[in-house]
């Protein structure tokens, strides 16, 4: 591991990991590459995600679509645990809750395979400080 | 085209499932079934004006829609491509309709600072947090600020601690700093032992890099190379994401000797508390690291002066910390432009009980519990009406309808009589005796007293003795006399800030609800029907058919009656499990 001895290696490091997710994103097969995040945190995982999540790791990888998931912290919406989010090259992230393996195989073969809508959307209602 | 309908509990209780329906069929006669698709959303959070049904793409916002309107959302929206005015928001200040929901003023009440991360990045991956800035404020203070522009910075944002007190962050890092030392330390609080609170938990298992990140910081200011985080044990997630950010940063030499090349070092380590609350107050805090018993001792000395193993130490809490890096890298100013004048920024709070929407929320100071409550947390669940919300959990009191209007903050809620703790908000229905409420956090202080103090530890007993005394329906006027004045002692004589504020909830909800107490007191009644002792099931004489099936499942034989006559309770051997009330089909068992 290199170590970072200056703040110009810190802002180097920043964009060569930006541009390398930036890359991610338009890779070879730009059209294909799905990001999921599981919520992660002691209410999500409490209700099933770490099960969601290798659910969703397993059948990406036997239907074959390219795609990455990570995990992530707390989204907020505890109530609709285990809740994901799913972005779709090309379109806005979106969130679904009450995520179970049922609802994640929805979630696959509709929305990520067809771009169809399915049930259990939660709205995002907040402002990042990115936008202030 | 999708069209969302929103299936909430708050809009399917105004008949949003009608209007899917209805959408669906009003397509399917128009042949736009295949083209069309709707879709079933969680809450959008805007209860107050459902049933909500928004349009993509164009992201057109409909409120209050109705069964009947979903023709002519399809016949103009769909099928000719012109909104439907009439449906449209009314934005309550300029009387304009607002189409777009991003352009609606709700959608901006809340804003993350603290959670800026949670819920975006992997926290396991040292390398999502730094492209999304970092450790830049880091890098910035120790390579291009004095230590003392860096406290003047903070200082400058108002930022005030989140575990509780609200002491000014800025002053307290430079008391700790002008306390000259060969060791000091930097500590964080994530003791968090308040029932309902959640949010320092989900901050460390979310962004624990912004909390390692805010502590170096501290230690450049006050000269200190050690920090240490105090954190439960019951919180495991936490603690391994934790660990593993330390370890991350520490490969990177963000952690450790000569930082950047600077010569500034600094170093963390975590020391694990066995889940007491009051081991969160900060000098039994410390106490505790130093494997004493976890008990208070007085201040001054404050821990700035005499802290861990007597160094200055700066003790904060883990939302204050996660605050730190955006005030630096975004500046003081532009943190000091949210909130109200005294109390400066963005506060999480989770938000627990009857509410629709349990979760985690951060929003500017100063947003009201309104539009907490009701917009963000999306009503009351089941459609009951709100009754109270508990804030500073058994520090705090309960706030009541006339407080749903005040802008929060912390000298707002002091002066409506409860605190803003560490940010727990149960949310209290109906279907809540109060004066249970308060028994339930004496229960609670009486469990976390460490005993040092006679007036905490033997007082809050009593109070507790009293309040179960009224919720058996045994009170006298005089016990409400004997909670005041006792309460009066205990707040006034006891050392810590336990047993200093552990009379709120019964001072509270005495103010606030006194006509509960009187229920239980004068009538023998608990208006909420939730002591036992006080109810009593009934069977109403005239619906009863004698169907025999309350009789069948009660467990202990108290009810009687032939087959086809009305049959009645033995209240003497009735155990008010309300088994029975369950059972009946024909509404013929009711509670007196
Ligand atoms: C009984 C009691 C419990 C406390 N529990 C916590 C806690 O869990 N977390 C916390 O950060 N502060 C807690 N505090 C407040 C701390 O004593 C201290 O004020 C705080 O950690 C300072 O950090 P801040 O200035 O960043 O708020 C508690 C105080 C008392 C009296
Ligand atoms: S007030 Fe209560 S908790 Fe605090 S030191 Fe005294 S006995 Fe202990
Ligand atoms: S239930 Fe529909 S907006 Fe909350």
């Amino acid at each position: 591991m290199v170590k970072v001895k200056s703040l110009a290696d810190l802002k180097k490091i920043k964009s060569e990991l930006q541009s390398k997710l930036d890359l991610r994103e338009k890779s070879e097969h730009p059209e294909k590459i799905v990001q999921v995040k599981v919520a992660m945190a002691t209410c999500g995982i409490a209700s099933g995600a770490k099960q969601v999540m290798d659910f969703m790791i397993e059948e990406f990888e036997k239907r074959g679509i390219d795609a990455v998931v990570t995990q992530t912290g707390c989204m907020g919406y505890c109530y609709a645990e285990p809740t994901i989010e799913v972005t779709v090259p090309g379109k806005e992230p979106i969130v679904f809750g009450y995520v179970n393996i049922q609802k994640a195989d929805t979630i696959i073969e509709k929305y990520v395979k067809n771009g169809e809508l399915v049930d259990g959307i939660i709205p995002v209602n907040y402002e990042t400080i990115e936008k202030q | 085209m999708h069209l969302l309908v929103c299936g909430g509990t708050g809009c399917r209780a105004s008949e949003s499932d009608a209007i899917l329906e209805n959408l669906q069929s009003t397509l399917a006669e128009n042949n736009l079934d295949g083209e069309v698709q709707v879709v079933k959303t969680g809450c959008f959070g805007f209860c107050e004006k459902g049933p909500i049904v928004k349009v993509m793409p164009d992201n057109t916002f409909y409120t209050q829609v109705k069964p009947e309107d979903a023709k002519e959302i399809v016949a103009e929206h769909v099928i000719k491509g012109r909104k439907v005015n009439r449906l449209l928001y009314l934005d309550p200040e300029n009387k304009e309709h607002v189409a777009d929901s991003k352009h609606m003023g709700f959608y901006k009440k809340q804003i993350r600072i603290a959670l800026r991360n949670c819920g975006f990045i992997n926290p396991e991956n040292i390398d999502e947090y730094i492209s999304r800035d970092g450790y830049e404020a880091l890098a910035k203070c120790i390579t291009n600020m004095k230590p003392q522009e860096v406290i003047d910075e903070i200082k400058a944002s108002g930022l005030r601690g989140r575990g509780g007190a609200g002491f000014p962050t800025g002053l307290k890092w430079e008391i700790a700093s002008k306390n000259a030392a060969d060791q000091k330390y930097v500590v964080c609080n994530a003791d968090e032992g308040d029932p309902g609170a959640f949010m320092d938990r989900s901050v460390l298992e979310g962004d624990p890099h912004s909390v390692i990140e805010a502590m170096a910081i501290c230690g450049y200011c006050m000269g200190a190379t050690k920090g240490l985080v105090y954190i439960r044990a019951e919180y495991p997630l936490a603690i391994e994401r934790l660990k593993i950010a330390i370890d991350q940063s520490r490969e990177y030499g963000l952690l450790g000797e000569d930082i950047l090349g600077t010569g500034f070092a600094f170093d963390l380590e975590l020391r694990y508390g066995a889940g007491a609350f009051v081991c969160g107050e900060e000098t039994a805090l410390i106490h505790s690291m130093e494997g004493l018993r976890g008990e208070p001792t007085v201040k001054p000395p404050f821990p700035a002066e005499k802290g861990y193993l007597g160094k200055p130490s700066n003790v904060n809490n883990v939302e204050t910390f996660a605050n730190i890096p955006v005030i630096i890298n975004k500046g003081a100013k532009w943190f000091a432009s949210l909130g109200t004048e005294k109390s400066k920024g963005t506060k999480v709070f989770a938000l627990a009980g009857k509410i629709n929407n349990v979760g985690l929320i951060e929003v500017p100071m100063g947003t009201t519990l309104r539009e907490i409550i009701f917009e963000i947390g999306g009503g009351i669940k089941d459609g009951k009406k709100f009754k109270a919300v508990q804030t500073g959990g058994p520090s705090g009191g309960c706030l009541t309808e006339k407080h749903l209007d005040t802008p929060i903050d912390y000298d707002n809620l002091i002066a409506s009589g409860s605190m803003m703790g560490s940010g727990g908000m149960i949310v209290m229905d109906e279907d809540d005796c109060m004066v249970s409420i308060a028994k339930y956090y004496l229960d609670f202080t009486v469990e976390e007293s460490c005993g040092k103090c006679t007036p905490c530890r033997v007082g809050n007993k009593r109070l507790y003795e009293i309040l179960d005394k009224i919720t058996q329906g045994n009170g006298t006027m005089e016990d409400i006399d004997k909670l005041r004045n006792l309460s009066n002692v205990i707040r006034d004589t006891s050392l810590c800030g336990l047993g200093q504020t552990s009379p709120n909830p019964v001072l509270s909800t005495l103010d606030n609800f006194y006509d509960e107490y009187l229920a239980h007191i004068k009538d023998h009644k608990c208006p909420a029907g939730q002591c036992k002792a006080l109810m009593q099931y009934v069977i109403n004489q005239e619906a009863c058919v004698g169907c025999t099936a309350c009789a069948r499942v009660c467990p202990v034989n108290a009810i009687s009656g032939e087959r086809k006559k009305p049959h009645t309770i033995d209240t003497a051997i009735c155990i008010k499990c309300g088994a029975c009330y369950e059972k009946c089909k024909f509404d013929a068992i009711f509670i007196n």
